[in-house]
C-alpha cells in the first residue's frame, strides 16, 4: 500500500498553519513525484500538537507535530526513508499518551479521515445507529436514550430521554428537531471540532431524534463565528441527502427527515434555546418566558426537540453500542463520557473525552501539563463565561454535574479555562458583568440593568470607594440577578463574580471579599 | 459574493426568502446574503426585505439591529476581529487589544482612515486551546502576539496593493 499523509483542515490546525503546510507539502510532492496520497482529515483535538501530520503506511499511523513549513523537506525525506527517526515523530498516533489516556466515544472517529468522506464514515460504524433506529418503534428509541442516562451536553444537563418523551407524547402534527450549534462559551470548541471532523455523526443523531419523536424537519443553528464548520456542515448535509440518509425516504424506509443549516449573526444569547427559536423564526431574539417548554411549544409553536451538538452525537453511540454500555460509564447521575475542553493558559490544550468523575486537577495537570506560561496556575474557570472560577482548594472536585453543583460551580458545556498567577480576579469579575451587558437580550430588567450596574459597582470597589457598602450592594445585586432573571444569562452571571469575591478576596480591597 | 451575471437585490431577497420569511431561518439568511452582496444593509434595502416578507420596517430593523454581524453603513474592505473572551484573556488578549488599536489608530467599530480595515471585538472563535485568537475574513489565527499581528495587518494591506 502506498503511503498516505494526513494534514488536518480544522480551524485550530489552520490557525496554527495547517493550510500553508498542506500547500507546501502538495507542491513538494508534485515536484518530487513522490507516490504519496495527501488527505485533509479532521483534527483529533490534540490542539497543542497542531499542525499534527500523520503518515499511514502498512496499517500503521505515525504522528508528527507540530509541523511547520520549513520542516517539509526533512519530513518528506523521512517518509521515503525512516520516518520514526524524524525529530518531530511522536510515534504511533494512538499511542500518544495524551490520546491513549482518553476514552473516545463521541470523538472516536474525529481526525481518522476525510470528514466529508461518506465511505470512511460508514467504514467506521457510521450510520449503524440510524439503521438500528429504523428497525425500532419511536418509543423504543426514546427508551434507549432514557435508559442510557444521557443528559443534555449543552450546559443545562436536562435528561434527554424525558425531553424526547415529552415531544413524542405531544399531539400529532408538525414537530421539529433543532440543534443548538451556537457554541458561544469561551473555552469551548467541542461542537466545532465535531462538526468539522465528523459532521455525519451530528446528522445521524438528528435523524434518529426525528424518528424518535415523529419530526420530519430539522434545523442546525450554527454561529457565524465558525466559517469552516459552516462549509463542512453544508457539504455534509448535501452529501447525506444525495446518499439517501436525509430527505423524503430515508434509506428506503419511507420515513422523512429534512435538515437545514441556519447561520446566526454574532449574538451569544442565541445559544439560549428560546432566544435561538425566536432567531430562527426571524424575530428579534428576546428570550421567552418558560413555560411553555419548547418540547411542547417550540419552533413556530410546535413541539420541538432542542439539543446540543454533542447530545445528538451521543445518541449515535447509545444506539450503536447499546444503552447499557453507555450507562456503564460515568459517576453518580452523570452517565457516559464528558468532553472537557482544555483552554486558555494551558500547555497541552485540546479536547479530552473521559468518563465523568475525574478531577479538575487531573485534567489540567496530567492532560493539560499545567500553565502554558510556566507560571503557577491560580484560577480555573469551568463552564464558560457564566461558570465559577475555582481556586486550588476546589481542584479535587470530581467533574460531574452534581459534584460541581455542590461546590457552587457548574460543568456547563465542559469548557475549562486556565489562568496563571498574573490574573487579576477583580478584573475578571468586572468582565463577567461587561460580557452580560454586551450580550443581554434586554428583555428582563435584572439582566439588562443589573449587568451595567454590576460593572459600575466593581469599578467602585476596585477604586476602593465605600468598600463595605458597595460590597453589600454588589451581593444584593447578584441575588437579584440570580433570582429575578428570565434565563441563565442574567441568572448565572453572578457565579463568576461571587467566586472571584469569595475565593480570590486578595484581589479586591480589604473588606470586599471572603 | 462573486457572480457571473448581475443580480438585483430583489432577486437576492427572493432567492433567500422563497417562503417570504415564514420558513425558519429565511430572514437571517436573507440579511446575510444582502450584506455579503452590498457590504452593508442600507435602510432602503431593509424596506424591500420588509415588503417581501410582509413585515413592518420596525420588525426588520428590530431583528437587524440586534446582531453584531449586521451593519447599516459599509465597513472597511477587510474586517479584523480580536477575541476578547476569557480563554484569550488568559493568554494576554488585553495587551493585544491595546496594541492593535494603537497600530490601526482606530477603536472597536471603527474603520481605518484609508477605508481598508474595520476593527471589531468578538467573543470566542472556538480556537481557545491556541489563544489569543484573531479572525481576518474567514480565517482564524492562533497564538497571535504583537509581532504576528503586525505581519497579518501588513499582509492584508499588501494584498490590496497587488
Amino acid at each position: 500500500m502506498a503511503a498516505r499523509l494526513y494534514i488536518p483542515s480544522d480551524t485550530t490546525a489552520a490557525a496554527m498553519g495547517a493550510d500553508e503546510l498542506h500547500a507546501a507539502v502538495a507542491r513538494a510532492l508534485r515536484d518530487g513525484g513522490q507516490p504519496v496520497e495527501l488527505v485533509r482529515n479532521g483534527s483529533r483535538g490534540a490542539f497543542w500538537l497542531e499542525p499534527l501530520v500523520e503518515l499511514e503506511r502498512n496499517g500503521v499511523r505515525l504522528a508528527f507535530g507540530p509541523v511547520a513549513v520549513p520542516d517539509v523537506p526533512s519530513l518528506l525525506e523521512a517518509v521515503s526513508g525512516d520516518p520514526a527517526s524524524h525529530p518531530l515523530c511522536l510515534g504511533e498516533v494512538s499511542q500518544i499518551p495524551w490520546l491513549a489516556g482518553q476514552r473516545r466515544l463521541t470523538f472516536g472517529r474525529a481526525g481518522t479521515g476525510d470528514p466529508l468522506c461518506l465511505e470512511h464514515y460508514q467504514a467506521e460504524r457510521g450510520f449503524a445507529a440510524l439503521l438500528s433506529a429504523l428497525q425500532q418503534a419511536p418509543a423504543a428509541i426514546v427508551a434507549a436514550v432514557r435508559d442510557a442516562g444521557l443528559r443534555g451536553r449543552g450546559g443545562a444537563a436536562f435528561p434527554t430521554g424525558i425531553k424526547w418523551q415529552t415531544v413524542l407524547d405531544a399531539p400529532a402534527g408538525q414537530k421539529y428537531v433543532v440543534c443548538n450549534a451556537d457554541e458561544g462559551d469561551s473555552g469551548t470548541f467541542a461542537d466545532r471540532l465535531l462538526m468539522e471532523a465528523d459532521p455525519f455523526q451530528l446528522i445521524e443523531g438528528m435523524v434518529i431524534a426525528g424518528l424518535a419523536v415523529g419530526a420530519t424537519q430539522g434545523y442546525i443553528y450554527l454561529r457565524s463565528e465558525y466559517p469552516r464548520a459552516r462549509d463542512v456542515m453544508r457539504t455534509a448535509i448535501a452529501k447525506a441527502g444525495a446518499a439517501g440518509f436525509l430527505g423524503a425516504d430515508i434509506c428506503g424506509s419511507g420515513k422523512a427527515f429534512h435538515l437545514h443549516l441556519c447561520l446566526g449573526a454574532g449574538a451569544y444569547i442565541c445559544g439560549e434555546e428560546t432566544s435561538l427559536l425566536e432567531s430562527l423564526e426571524g424575530r428579534r431574539p428576546l428570550v421567552r418566558a418558560k413555560p411553555p417548554l419548547p418540547a411542547l411549544a417550540g419552533l413556530l409553536g410546535r413541539p420541538t426537540v432542542v439539543n446540543n451538538v454533542l447530545t445528538f452525537a451521543a445518541v449515535t453511540s447509545i444506539l450503536s453500542e447499546g444503552a447499557g454500555a453507555y450507562a456503564e460509564q460515568g459517576s453518580g447521575r452523570s452517565r457516559g463520557t464528558l468532553t472537557v475542553q482544555l483552554a486558555g493558559n494551558v500547555r497541552r490544550g485540546g479536547l479530552v473525552e473521559l468518563p465523568f468523575g475525574r478531577t479538575l486537577r487531573e485534567l489540567v495537570f496530567e492532560f493539560g501539563g499545567g500553565s502554558y506560561s510556566g507560571r503557577p496556575v491560580r484560577a480555573i474557570q469551568v463552564g464558560g463565561p457564566l461558570g465559577a472560577y475555582l481556586p486550588e482548594s476546589q481542584w479535587d472536585v470530581p467533574l460531574d454535574y452534581e459534584s460541581l453543583a455542590a461546590a457552587g460551580a457548574m460543568l456547563g458545556h465542559g469548557g475549562v479555562v486556565v489562568f496563571d498567577d498574573s490574573v487579576d480576579m477583580s478584573r475578571q469579575a468586572r468582565y463577567a458583568f461587561e460580557f452580560c451587558a454586551e450580550e443581554s437580550c434586554g428583555k428582563c430588567t435584572p439582566c439588562r440593568v443589573g449587568a451595567v450596574r454590576g460593572a459600575e459597582l466593581v469599578d467602585r470597589l476596585r477604586a476602593g470607594e465605600q468598600v463595605v457598602e458597595n460590597t453589600l450592594l454588589l451581593r444584593d445585586l447578584c441575588a437579584t440577578m440570580e433570582e429575578g432573571s428570565l434565563c441563565a444569562m442574567g441568572g448565572l452571571t453572578p457565579a463568576p463574580v461571587r467566586s472571584a469575591l469569595e475565593h480570590f478576596a486578595e484581589d479586591f480591597p480589604s473588606g470586599a471579599g471572603g | 459574493m462573486v457572480s457571473t451575471e448581475v443580480v438585483t437585490i430583489d432577486e437576492v431577497i427572493a432567492a433567500h426568502a422563497p417562503d417570504r420569511g415564514r420558513k425558519p431561518g429565511e430572514l437571517l439568511a436573507t440579511l446575510h446574503a444582502v450584506q455579503s452582496e452590498l457590504g452593508c444593509l442600507p435602510r432602503d434595502v431593509l424596506d424591500r426585505v420588509a415588503a417581501h416578507c410582509n413585515l413592518s420596517r420596525a420588525e426588520v430593523h428590530g431583528v437587524m439591529s440586534f446582531y453584531p454581524d449586521f451593519r447599516t453603513s459599509p465597513g472597511g474592505r477587510h474586517v479584523i476581529q480580536i477575541c476578547r473572551a476569557e480563554a484569550c484573556q488568559a493568554m494576554g488578549a488585553a495587551a493585544l487589544e491595546r496594541y492593535v488599536r494603537a497600530l490601526l489608530q482606530v477603536d472597536y467599530g471603527e474603520t481605518t482612515a484609508d477605508g481598508s480595515i474595520s476593527l471589531q471585538p468578538v467573543y470566542c472563535l472556538g480556537n481557545c486551546a491556541c489563544a489569543p485568537s484573531v479572525r481576518i475574513g474567514d480565517r482564524v489565527h492562533g497564538r497571535v502576539d504583537a509581532a504576528r499581528l503586525e505581519r497579518l495587518v501588513a499582509n492584508v494591506r499588501q494584498g490590496e496593493g497587488e
